[in-house]
């Protein structure tokens, strides 16, 4: 089964790091990733530029409007996600667990991919149905 | 991880991990010391076995390769952490010795040794230092190789509360810490009361759910026999092998107990010719075993009593006389209100209910089951038997009010409308 987890992290102590301490840790959790990659557990991830580069759309009076920065303004900023694939919830919850960026601050959110086929399926056959007639 | 796995070998690992999960782990967790540590060990042998055996093939005897693969992933992965952590890099160099030691009399894969591993982790995930909710998650995840999510959704909470009971359990057991053994013969009448406890809370959750549409959770209490058979072949004291009884006696009415539309039906109306009777013979021949040996209790004596209930053709020939002893018997090993509250009833059935009617009001007296909805409908029950409807329907009302399963409650008013 597949998990997402967001990673969030702080700025401002990220910012503050010596070019050595940042080496350091990158190199303990690329080499954590690796091992996860090697086991089959990472099924994918991406790190995210910071959040002043968000760009977030919205439906307002009728047309979408915009806004630079991240929907959600929190102190921890979402600094990737990776996509996991494991056993069950316990078993991503060991992964992480051991994951180097823990013991930088880091928090990690895991939650359990949403099963979303037979609501394709439903909604495919809706479709089916009106183009059907419409035809 | 190869993408390509062949899709019978990828059945085959799996139906692997089912049956042999469960000795692995407790396997690796003598060798290894830490639960996590050899759950994650586990995890990446099966791992490493969707990689290797496409093209090596599946070994002749799985179980060893995957202990000792699992075996190697741990040590690989405690030098890898070594890398960053000198704890870590003397953890592994101890952890080396000690394996090697252990692989080099060829200790680990005796059946034998591997069985007694896991009583010694169903003894630990149902140790009394963890909470009654964490031991029950634990065991059935650990021992009975379930997912978190599998558990969850028998339990009817969410993964994340679940996961979080099986994480704080495995940081008590590590803290404590809890040792993986088997309790001393002084320690293993209580330790033991505590595994069945955990092993008959699975089979009721799946008997009689608290709360929802469904009576009965099939797979609850087929995990629950599974569970029971295995301590019982682990440890055949005759409580053990009583509980065992006692599950497939009451299992064996399940087909009958409700209707195609999910109503409740009472044992005195269940179809009969429903009971499954295969489970009532080895049920039967169990009791038969535990009865034997001394020192049985009050699982065996319940058991005795589901048995009479078995045997019996209809409610009307059965022996009520040898219910009510075997009640009375109970309660003196394990008082109780509701052994008491049984006792009521099974005289009811002998005597008459205005004889029933005095012991359930007796134990009503003593108030502990005033809040309790089948004591409120066994009363009901009588009062309707002995005419008194205006009695009978005052009482339904309040069983009515006190409980929230569905199927109960359906049965309730639909018993309130005939008094109508």
């Amino acid at each position: 089964m597949k998990y997402i987890c967001f990673g969030y992290y702080d700025k401002g102590k990220f910012d503050g790091m010596t070019e050595s301490e940042r080496d350091a840790m990158f190199d303990k959790c690329f080499e954590y990733d690796e091992h996860l990659r090697a086991n089959g557990y990472r099924a994918g991830g991406e790190a995210l530029q910071p959040s002043e580069t968000a760009l977030t759309l919205y439906w307002k009076n009728g047309k979408v409007a915009t806004t630079d920065g991240p929907y959600a303004e929190t102190k921890e900023q979402l600094g990737g996600i990776l996509v996991l694939e494991a056993r069950d919830m316990n078993h991503a919850v060991q992964l992480m667990a051991q994951h180097p960026a823990m013991t930088f601050g880091n928090i990690f959110e895991i939650r359990p991919v949403g099963d979303m086929s037979e609501i394709i399926e439903a909604s495919e056959q809706r479709r089916r149905k009106k183009t059907a007639r419409a035809s | 991880m190869s993408q390509n796995v062949p899709e019978e070998l990828s059945r085959t690992i799996e139906t692997l991990y089912r049956t042999e999960s469960g000795r692995i782990l407790a396997t690796l967790v003598r060798l290894l010391g830490d639960l996590d540590v050899a759950e994650e060990a586990m995890h990446e042998a099966f791992a490493a076995a969707l990689d290797t055996w496409p093209e090596a093939g599946v070994p002749d005897n799985p179980r060893p390769w995957l202990i000792s693969t699992a075996r190697f992933k741990a040590i690989d992965g405690m030098r890898r952490r070594a890398r960053f952590d000198s704890v870590q890099n003397d953890l592994a160099l101890y952890l080396d010795a000690r394996s090697n030691e252990a692989h080099s009399n060829e200790v680990p894969y005796e059946d034998e040794e591997i069985e007694d591993d896991r009583l010694r982790l169903i003894f630990t995930c149902c140790h009394p230092a963890l909470p009654p909710e964490g031991q029950l998650a634990l065991t059935m995840r650990e021992v009975c190789g379930l997912t978190t999510e599998e558990i969850a959704r028998a339990f009817l909470v969410t993964p994340a509360t679940l996961a979080q009971r099986i994480v704080r359990a495995k940081a008590k057991i590590r803290d404590t810490p809890i040792r993986y053994e088997v309790p001393s013969p002084q320690e293993l009448p209580e330790r033991l009361g505590a595994v069945l406890q955990v092993v008959y809370l699975v089979f009721n959750e799946g008997y009689s759910a608290a709360a929802g549409a469904e009576v009965t959770r099939a797979e609850l209490t087929a995990e629950a026999i599974r569970l029971g058979r295995l301590v019982s072949e682990l440890l055949p004291e005759p409580e053990v092998i009583g509980l065992l009884s006692l599950m497939l006696l009451q299992e064996s009415r399940r087909a009958a107990r409700t209707s195609p539309t999910g109503e409740l039906i009472l044992l005195e109306n269940q179809d009969r010719s429903l009971w499954n009777r295969e489970q009532i013979a080895e049920g039967v021949a169990l009791l038969e075993r535990a009865l034997k040996s001394r020192g049985f209790g009050s699982y065996t004596l319940q058991a005795a009593i589901a048995a009479v209930h078995a045997e019996a053709e209809s409610v009307a020939v059965t022996d009520w006389r040898q219910i009510v002893a075997l009640y009375g018997r109970l309660i003196r090993i394990q008082p109780s209100p509701v052994v008491e509250l049984n006792r009521a009833v099974a005289i009811a059935m002998r005597d008459g209910p205005e004889a029933g009617l005095a012991h359930i009001d007796a134990v009503l007296e003593d108030g502990e089951l005033a809040n309790y909805y089948l004591a409120h409908s066994a009363r009901a029950d009588m009062y309707r038997r002995l005419g008194r409807t205006a009695e009978a329907r005052s009482s339904y009302e309040k069983a009515l009010a006190l409980t929230q399963q569905e199927p109960e409650r359906q049965f309730l008013r639909e018993r309130i409308r005939q008094l109508k």
